[in-house]
């Protein structure tokens, strides 16, 4: 059997704000390292799965999504990408090694000024030179392969549109048209049907599945939507306070129920909790 | 147990001490400032003050307008723009590699640690230095420099601009692009691009309108900049302006002062100009 494209062993991880904080020196490591915004992750991941991750809010989610991007560097255990760990390369050859990999984020940031067009043929940035990137600013290099990839989502009279001038779905499903012009192997979609209405979710979450196995890329989603996980994914992680409950391919109903009972309502920056209109504060 | 957590915030504002003693140590620190600076403007009002500035700004009317004059100004008006616009491309040309190196926004070695590399981060600080003293050297000290160098006249003005503008430029920048959204290039680098990519296609759609209108703003006050240098030799208005100051010749003043409002209304509606075509 081939190797897998993706290993995490005993993997820890905090919040990208923890770690930023700390490199700002607002937080001190010391104080910082009691939280994890990840536990002990162990997963086994290869090539062509497709995976949907499930969980309440702040579940360490994003975290892991952005942990498998190499966006965010593991705080402990070993993350490795066919059998070699990425964070023990130099950095020239883990950014090369990011080309393989697709993130999109649950809000696309996409600049505002900027055409739609030019939006999605980003998507090809790792595989152009400068020269071909520059010129692609002056006149789009291929308008119709963005046309193709917004036609999917329903987006192709958007093709020369300004990015502000776009709703919150249509942002989000140019985000994912940037997707399809990339060339990744390993994409990490994070919530991407969270602005959409429940037909659209399911048409894009199907143009998200069919592009993943045409190229037999592994895709692996976050998803608030149950029912859609459930019914779509042959494997579902179930994520609850930076934790696996569950890693399976049919989870019955008690699993989901377990995991969103009782989930704690955690901020996701915990520095100033508001006080609640029923504290005893404001009854006195 | 949720509720003992959220109790002892209550609804003190942690900024609110640090914004008292921000504004009171303001304060004290201005006091001596004033003391140290004589800073007296009722003395602008007393009479013996009052008849100079009469007689000063008296003369300035009514202001030369006869063709020859102003055919010279022309010529000199012309020198002061090319002076300028030259000064500023060269800083440009100069500034914006420094600003690609100083930038932490586009800082490879820095995803998904935040830690910059070693060497990175020492260059970087090596050009954040090399452009504070490219820019605290005023222009009007190179200009000195340089009409010793290369002699009286435009060019030295050139140069003098060129140096200064260029680190006032790369610092100014670098904070523009540091302070725009930073998001829509990290997700590009943390996708494979590489930095100069990431520049054009995330940070440059975000910041360019700011960049354009701050660089006019520096054209503008290179404009400026370079009449003061036309008192030390550098040509253009300003030394056109010296030789009436020293003939007392108000009126040809006067005219000067007006070409200078003109240029820079221009400078301001190119600038609205060039904004409106972005937004």
């Amino acid at each position: 059997m081939a190797s897998p494209q993706l290993r995490l062993q005993n993997l820890f991880s905090q919040h990208p704000d923890v770690v930023t904080a700390i490199f700002d020196g607002s937080q001190s490591p010391s104080k910082s390292n009691a939280k994890f915004a990840l536990e002990n992750i162990t997963l086994t991941i290869t090539r062509g799965e497709q995976i949907a991750i499930i969980g309440p809010s702040g579940a360490g989610k994003t975290t892991l999504l952005h942990t498998l991007a190499l966006a965010l560097k593991p705080g402990s255990g070993t993350l490795s990408f066919y059998e070699t760990s990425p964070w023990a390369m130099s950095g020239t050859e883990r950014h090369s090694l990011r080309r393989q990999l697709f993130l999109a984020p649950q809000t696309p940031p996409l600049p505002a000024r900027q055409r739609v067009v030019t939006t999605v043929m980003a998507g090809r940035l790792p595989n152009w030179s400068l020269a071909t990137a520059l010129r692609n600013l002056i006149k789009p290099a291929s308008p119709q392969e963005a046309y193709r990839a917004l036609a999917r989502f329903h987006l192709q009279d958007k093709l020369y549109a300004r990015v502000d001038k776009l709703s919150g779905g249509e942002r989000q499903r140019c985000g994912l048209a940037r997707l399809l012009l990339s060339d990744a192997e390993l994409l990490l979609v994070d919530e991407p049907l969270s602005a959409l209405d429940p037909q659209l979710a399911a048409q894009t979450l199907e143009t998200l599945q069919q592009e993943a196995s045409a190229r037999t890329a592994t895709l692996i989603c976050s998803l608030h939507q149950v029912d859609l996980a459930r019914s779509k994914f042959t494997r579902l992680i179930g994520l609850r306070e930076g934790k696996i409950q569950f890693d399976c391919q049919q989870v019955t109903d008690q699993m989901i129920a377990d995991l969103y009972q009782n989930a704690p309502l955690k901020s996701k920056h915990d520095a100033y909790p508001l006080p609640m209109p029923h504290d005893k504060l404001l009854c006195d | 147990m949720n509720e003992s957590r959220l109790q002892p915030v209550a609804f003190n504002d942690p900024a609110w001490r640090s914004r008292v003693v921000g504004s009171l140590t303001f304060i004290i620190v201005l006091w001596p400032v004033l003391a140290l600076t004589e800073f007296k403007p009722w003395l602008l009002l007393d009479a013996q003050s009052l008849s100079a500035t009469a007689r000063f700004v008296g003369n300035f009317f009514p202001p030369t307008h006869d063709p020859e004059f102003l055919a010279m100004i022309m010529t000199a008006t012309w020198q002061t723009i090319a002076m300028a616009t030259a000064g500023i491309v060269l800083a440009m040309i100069t500034a914006i590699p420094l600003t690609f190196i100083v930038n932490q926004q586009l800082s490879i070695s820095s995803i998904g640690s935040n830690h910059m590399h070693r060497f990175a981060y020492i260059v970087r600080q090596i050009v954040r230095w090399k452009l504070v003293l490219l820019r605290s050297i005023p222009e009007l000290v190179w200009a000195l420099l340089f009409v010793r160098i290369i002699g009286l006249g435009p060019t030295a003005g050139v140069f003098a601009i060129a140096l200064t503008y260029s680190g006032m430029l790369g610092k100014v920048y670098a904070e523009i692009i540091e302070s725009s959204d930073p998001q829509a290039t990290k997700i590009l680098l943390e996708n494979g691009c590489s930095r100069f990519q990431a520049f054009f296609y995330g940070t440059l759609p975000n910041a360019a309108p700011e960049l354009i209108s701050y660089t006019i703003y520096r054209w503008e006050c290179a404009i400026r900049g370079s009449v003061v240098m036309g008192f030390v030799g550098a040509g253009g208005l300003g030394q056109r302006m010296d030789e009436s100051m020293k003939m007392l010749a108000g009126g040809e003043v006067s005219t000067m002062l007006m070409v200078f409002v003109l240029l820079v209304g221009t400078a301001d509606a190119i600038s609205h100009l060039f904004r409106r075509g972005l937004e």
